[in-house]
Protein backbone atom coordinates (compact mmCIF):
# COMPACT_ATOMS: atom_id res chain seq x y z
CA UNK A 1 0.00 0.00 0.00
CA UNK A 2 0.88 3.58 -0.55
CA UNK A 3 1.77 5.44 2.44
CA UNK A 4 -0.27 8.51 2.46
CA UNK A 5 1.44 11.79 3.73
CA UNK A 6 -0.88 15.10 3.47
CA UNK A 7 2.18 17.45 4.02
CA UNK A 8 2.37 20.70 1.82
CA UNK A 9 5.78 20.42 -0.21
CA UNK A 10 7.72 23.81 0.62
CA UNK A 11 8.15 26.55 -1.69
CA UNK A 12 11.53 25.10 -3.02
CA UNK A 13 10.56 21.75 -3.51
CA UNK A 14 7.27 23.13 -5.51
CA UNK A 15 9.61 25.75 -7.54
CA UNK A 16 11.96 22.38 -8.01
CA UNK A 17 9.60 20.35 -9.30
CA UNK A 18 8.32 23.31 -11.92
CA UNK A 19 11.78 23.65 -13.22
CA UNK A 20 11.95 20.18 -13.75
CA UNK A 21 9.33 20.62 -16.38
CA UNK A 22 9.34 24.20 -17.83
CA UNK A 23 13.23 24.47 -17.67
CA UNK A 24 14.94 27.24 -14.80
CA UNK A 25 14.80 29.96 -17.27
CA UNK A 26 11.07 29.95 -18.43
CA UNK A 27 9.90 29.54 -14.83
CA UNK A 28 11.77 32.41 -13.67
CA UNK A 29 9.78 34.40 -16.39
CA UNK A 30 6.66 32.61 -14.97
CA UNK A 31 7.26 33.15 -11.55
CA UNK A 32 7.93 36.93 -11.95
CA UNK A 33 5.24 37.37 -14.01
CA UNK A 34 1.73 39.42 -12.92
CA UNK A 35 -1.10 38.41 -14.22
CA UNK A 36 -4.55 39.56 -13.96
CA UNK A 37 -7.78 37.43 -14.94
CA UNK A 38 -10.87 39.98 -15.60
CA UNK A 39 -14.00 38.00 -14.76
CA UNK A 40 -13.93 34.29 -13.09
CA UNK A 41 -16.85 32.42 -14.86
CA UNK A 42 -16.26 29.71 -17.36
CA UNK A 43 -13.31 31.37 -18.71
CA UNK A 44 -11.81 33.13 -15.65
CA UNK A 45 -11.28 30.43 -13.73
CA UNK A 46 -9.95 28.21 -15.52
CA UNK A 47 -7.18 30.74 -16.74
CA UNK A 48 -6.44 31.02 -13.78
CA UNK A 49 -6.05 27.85 -12.62
CA UNK A 50 -3.77 26.87 -16.07
CA UNK A 51 -1.72 30.06 -14.64
CA UNK A 52 -1.65 28.93 -11.58
CA UNK A 53 0.08 25.21 -12.38
CA UNK A 54 2.19 27.36 -14.41
CA UNK A 55 4.08 28.78 -11.21
CA UNK A 56 2.90 32.23 -12.35
CA UNK A 57 4.21 34.31 -9.61
CA UNK A 58 1.17 36.77 -9.01
CA UNK A 59 -2.87 36.47 -10.35
CA UNK A 60 -5.12 39.26 -10.13
CA UNK A 61 -8.74 37.92 -9.33
CA UNK A 62 -11.53 40.28 -10.43
CA UNK A 63 -15.11 39.62 -10.01
CA UNK A 64 -18.26 40.60 -8.26
CA UNK A 65 -20.08 37.95 -8.57
CA UNK A 66 -20.74 34.66 -6.16
CA UNK A 67 -20.99 31.23 -7.18
CA UNK A 68 -24.05 29.85 -8.40
CA UNK A 69 -25.64 26.38 -9.13
CA UNK A 70 -25.45 27.41 -12.74
CA UNK A 71 -22.06 27.98 -12.62
CA UNK A 72 -21.24 24.48 -11.77
CA UNK A 73 -21.18 22.90 -15.10
CA UNK A 74 -18.73 24.92 -16.39
CA UNK A 75 -16.87 26.84 -13.95
CA UNK A 76 -13.97 25.41 -11.50
CA UNK A 77 -16.19 25.52 -8.51
CA UNK A 78 -17.62 22.94 -6.07
CA UNK A 79 -20.99 21.90 -4.70
CA UNK A 80 -19.90 23.17 -1.05
CA UNK A 81 -18.77 26.59 -2.76
CA UNK A 82 -22.41 27.91 -3.96
CA UNK A 83 -23.16 30.90 -2.46
CA UNK A 84 -19.85 32.32 -1.57
CA UNK A 85 -17.91 35.03 -3.85
CA UNK A 86 -15.75 33.79 -6.99
CA UNK A 87 -12.91 35.84 -5.66
CA UNK A 88 -12.69 34.43 -2.33
CA UNK A 89 -13.96 30.55 -3.87
CA UNK A 90 -11.08 30.76 -6.52
CA UNK A 91 -8.66 32.16 -4.23
CA UNK A 92 -9.47 29.00 -1.78
CA UNK A 93 -9.26 26.59 -4.72
CA UNK A 94 -6.17 27.85 -6.31
CA UNK A 95 -4.13 27.85 -3.01
CA UNK A 96 -4.48 24.25 -2.31
CA UNK A 97 -2.95 23.43 -5.97
CA UNK A 98 -0.15 26.48 -5.51
CA UNK A 99 0.19 27.39 -1.63
CA UNK A 100 2.61 29.65 -2.54
CA UNK A 101 0.84 31.83 -5.44
CA UNK A 102 0.55 35.42 -4.67
CA UNK A 103 -3.28 36.26 -4.94
CA UNK A 104 -4.33 39.64 -4.91
CA UNK A 105 -8.66 39.42 -5.25
CA UNK A 106 -11.21 42.43 -5.93
CA UNK A 107 -14.40 41.70 -5.37
CA UNK A 108 -15.76 44.45 -7.66
CA UNK A 109 -17.71 45.14 -10.94
CA UNK A 110 -14.76 46.33 -13.58
CA UNK A 111 -15.83 49.60 -15.35
CA UNK A 112 -13.56 52.77 -17.40
CA UNK A 113 -13.07 54.34 -14.04
CA UNK A 114 -11.57 51.79 -12.04
CA UNK A 115 -9.66 49.52 -14.04
CA UNK A 116 -6.88 50.95 -14.39
CA UNK A 117 -6.27 51.38 -10.76
CA UNK A 118 -7.27 47.57 -9.95
CA UNK A 119 -4.79 46.47 -13.11
CA UNK A 120 -1.57 49.13 -12.81
CA UNK A 121 0.59 45.85 -10.96
CA UNK A 122 -0.60 43.57 -14.01
CA UNK A 123 1.70 42.47 -16.70
CA UNK A 124 -0.84 40.87 -19.06
CA UNK A 125 -4.41 40.98 -18.47
CA UNK A 126 -6.76 38.24 -19.59
CA UNK A 127 -10.51 39.17 -20.37
CA UNK A 128 -12.78 36.39 -19.19
CA UNK A 129 -16.25 38.09 -18.97
CA UNK A 130 -19.11 36.86 -20.29
CA UNK A 131 -21.21 40.08 -21.73
CA UNK A 132 -20.07 41.23 -25.10
CA UNK A 133 -20.48 45.04 -23.80
CA UNK A 134 -18.09 44.62 -20.86
CA UNK A 135 -15.11 42.65 -22.97
CA UNK A 136 -15.52 45.86 -25.24
CA UNK A 137 -15.55 48.23 -22.43
CA UNK A 138 -12.68 46.21 -20.97
CA UNK A 139 -10.77 45.99 -24.44
CA UNK A 140 -11.26 49.30 -25.02
CA UNK A 141 -10.06 50.68 -21.77
CA UNK A 142 -7.02 48.73 -21.70
CA UNK A 143 -6.01 49.16 -24.91
CA UNK A 144 -6.04 53.11 -25.11
CA UNK A 145 -5.31 53.69 -21.22
CA UNK A 146 -2.40 50.88 -20.81
CA UNK A 147 -0.85 50.41 -23.95
CA UNK A 148 2.41 49.15 -22.03
CA UNK A 149 0.50 46.05 -21.21
CA UNK A 150 -1.18 42.46 -23.15
CA UNK A 151 -4.31 42.25 -23.58
CA UNK A 152 -5.38 38.53 -24.35
CA UNK A 153 -9.87 38.99 -25.05
CA UNK A 154 -11.96 35.84 -25.93
CA UNK A 155 -14.99 35.95 -28.00
CA UNK A 156 -17.31 32.85 -29.21
CA UNK A 157 -17.04 29.77 -27.67
CA UNK A 158 -20.25 29.26 -27.51
CA UNK A 159 -22.38 26.33 -28.93
CA UNK A 160 -21.36 22.47 -29.86
CA UNK A 161 -18.77 24.03 -32.69
CA UNK A 162 -16.08 22.28 -33.73
CA UNK A 163 -13.04 22.27 -30.68
CA UNK A 164 -11.20 22.85 -33.94
CA UNK A 165 -12.41 26.32 -34.75
CA UNK A 166 -11.83 27.93 -31.69
CA UNK A 167 -8.28 29.44 -32.51
CA UNK A 168 -5.75 32.66 -31.06
CA UNK A 169 -5.18 35.83 -33.13
CA UNK A 170 -2.77 38.22 -32.66
CA UNK A 171 -5.06 41.97 -33.61
CA UNK A 172 -2.31 44.07 -32.81
CA UNK A 173 1.35 43.70 -31.13
CA UNK A 174 -0.16 43.63 -27.41
CA UNK A 175 -4.00 42.37 -28.37
CA UNK A 176 -4.57 38.86 -29.05
CA UNK A 177 -7.83 37.25 -28.73
CA UNK A 178 -9.09 33.51 -29.25
CA UNK A 179 -12.60 31.96 -29.85
CA UNK A 180 -14.00 31.06 -32.86
CA UNK A 181 -15.41 35.19 -33.06
CA UNK A 182 -19.03 34.51 -34.22
CA UNK A 183 -20.53 31.45 -31.45
CA UNK A 184 -23.11 33.50 -29.20
CA UNK A 185 -24.36 32.98 -26.12
CA UNK A 186 -27.18 35.79 -26.39
CA UNK A 187 -28.50 32.99 -30.07
CA UNK A 188 -29.84 30.60 -27.27
CA UNK A 189 -26.75 28.31 -28.05
CA UNK A 190 -25.59 26.01 -25.06
CA UNK A 191 -22.17 26.87 -23.35
CA UNK A 192 -20.77 23.73 -22.50
CA UNK A 193 -17.58 23.20 -20.44
CA UNK A 194 -15.04 21.57 -22.92
CA UNK A 195 -15.63 24.17 -25.65
CA UNK A 196 -15.16 27.07 -22.98
CA UNK A 197 -12.24 25.16 -21.54
CA UNK A 198 -10.35 25.23 -24.59
CA UNK A 199 -11.06 28.72 -25.06
CA UNK A 200 -9.42 29.31 -21.22
CA UNK A 201 -6.77 27.07 -22.50
CA UNK A 202 -6.22 29.23 -25.84
CA UNK A 203 -6.05 32.45 -23.46
CA UNK A 204 -3.90 31.01 -20.69
CA UNK A 205 -1.49 29.44 -23.19
CA UNK A 206 -0.95 32.87 -24.85
CA UNK A 207 -0.14 34.00 -21.63
CA UNK A 208 2.84 31.57 -21.40
CA UNK A 209 3.63 31.89 -24.71
CA UNK A 210 3.84 35.57 -24.03
CA UNK A 211 6.02 35.27 -21.28
CA UNK A 212 8.25 33.02 -23.31
CA UNK A 213 8.65 35.48 -25.65
CA UNK A 214 6.93 33.47 -28.40
CA UNK A 215 4.78 35.61 -30.15
CA UNK A 216 2.14 34.82 -33.11
CA UNK A 217 2.86 36.31 -36.37
CA UNK B 1 -9.27 51.53 -51.17
CA UNK B 2 -9.38 50.65 -47.57
CA UNK B 3 -8.66 47.09 -46.16
CA UNK B 4 -11.29 45.90 -43.30
CA UNK B 5 -11.30 42.88 -41.75
CA UNK B 6 -9.39 41.58 -45.08
CA UNK B 7 -12.09 42.87 -47.43
CA UNK B 8 -11.08 45.94 -49.91
CA UNK B 9 -14.20 48.60 -49.61
CA UNK B 10 -14.38 51.76 -51.29
CA UNK B 11 -14.99 53.94 -48.27
CA UNK B 12 -11.94 56.49 -48.54
CA UNK B 13 -12.78 59.80 -47.10
CA UNK B 14 -15.99 58.31 -45.04
CA UNK B 15 -15.57 58.31 -41.26
CA UNK B 16 -14.25 55.10 -38.90
CA UNK B 17 -18.03 55.71 -37.34
CA UNK B 18 -19.94 55.53 -41.19
CA UNK B 19 -18.08 52.40 -41.54
CA UNK B 20 -18.83 50.77 -38.62
CA UNK B 21 -22.86 52.04 -39.11
CA UNK B 22 -22.68 50.96 -42.69
CA UNK B 23 -21.23 46.97 -41.96
CA UNK B 24 -23.85 47.05 -39.19
CA UNK B 25 -22.02 46.27 -36.13
CA UNK B 26 -23.16 47.82 -32.79
CA UNK B 27 -20.27 50.37 -31.75
CA UNK B 28 -20.89 49.46 -28.18
CA UNK B 29 -19.68 45.99 -28.67
CA UNK B 30 -16.38 46.59 -31.17
CA UNK B 31 -12.56 47.44 -30.73
CA UNK B 32 -10.84 49.13 -33.63
CA UNK B 33 -7.50 48.91 -35.14
CA UNK B 34 -6.07 51.28 -37.64
CA UNK B 35 -2.91 50.53 -39.52
CA UNK B 36 -1.64 48.48 -36.02
CA UNK B 37 -2.94 51.19 -33.93
CA UNK B 38 -6.22 50.67 -31.38
CA UNK B 39 -8.62 53.73 -32.34
CA UNK B 40 -9.85 55.57 -29.24
CA UNK B 41 -13.97 54.96 -28.91
CA UNK B 42 -14.43 58.74 -28.43
CA UNK B 43 -12.86 59.38 -32.25
CA UNK B 44 -14.58 57.13 -34.14
CA UNK B 45 -16.46 59.86 -35.77
CA UNK B 46 -13.37 62.04 -36.06
CA UNK B 47 -11.10 59.50 -37.77
CA UNK B 48 -11.27 59.38 -41.69
CA UNK B 49 -10.15 56.37 -43.50
CA UNK B 50 -7.58 56.90 -46.25
CA UNK B 51 -6.78 55.54 -49.14
CA UNK B 52 -4.59 52.00 -48.20
CA UNK B 53 -5.69 52.12 -44.54
CA UNK B 54 -6.06 48.66 -43.12
CA UNK B 55 -8.82 48.21 -40.25
CA UNK B 56 -9.94 45.49 -38.02
CA UNK B 57 -13.31 45.90 -36.02
CA UNK B 58 -13.11 43.28 -33.57
CA UNK B 59 -17.00 42.40 -32.25
CA UNK B 60 -17.08 40.74 -29.61
CA UNK B 61 -19.83 37.81 -29.11
CA UNK B 62 -21.21 36.91 -25.87
CA UNK B 63 -20.51 33.93 -23.69
CA UNK B 64 -17.58 32.94 -21.27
Amino acid sequence: MWEVVNVIPAKDEMIKALEKRHGKELQNRFSSAVVAVCGLGGLGSNISICLARAGIGKLILVDFDRVDITNLHRQQYKASQIGIYKTEALSENLREIAPYIELEAHTVCVNESNAAQLLKEADIICEAFDKAEAKAMLANTVLETMPEKFLVAASGMAGMGSANSIKTRKVIKNFYICGDGVSDISDGTALVSSRVMLCAAHQAHTVLRILANEFET
Amino acid sequence: MVKINGECFDVAGKSLAECIAAMNYDPRLVAVERNGDIVPKSQYSEVILMDGDGVEIVSFVGGG
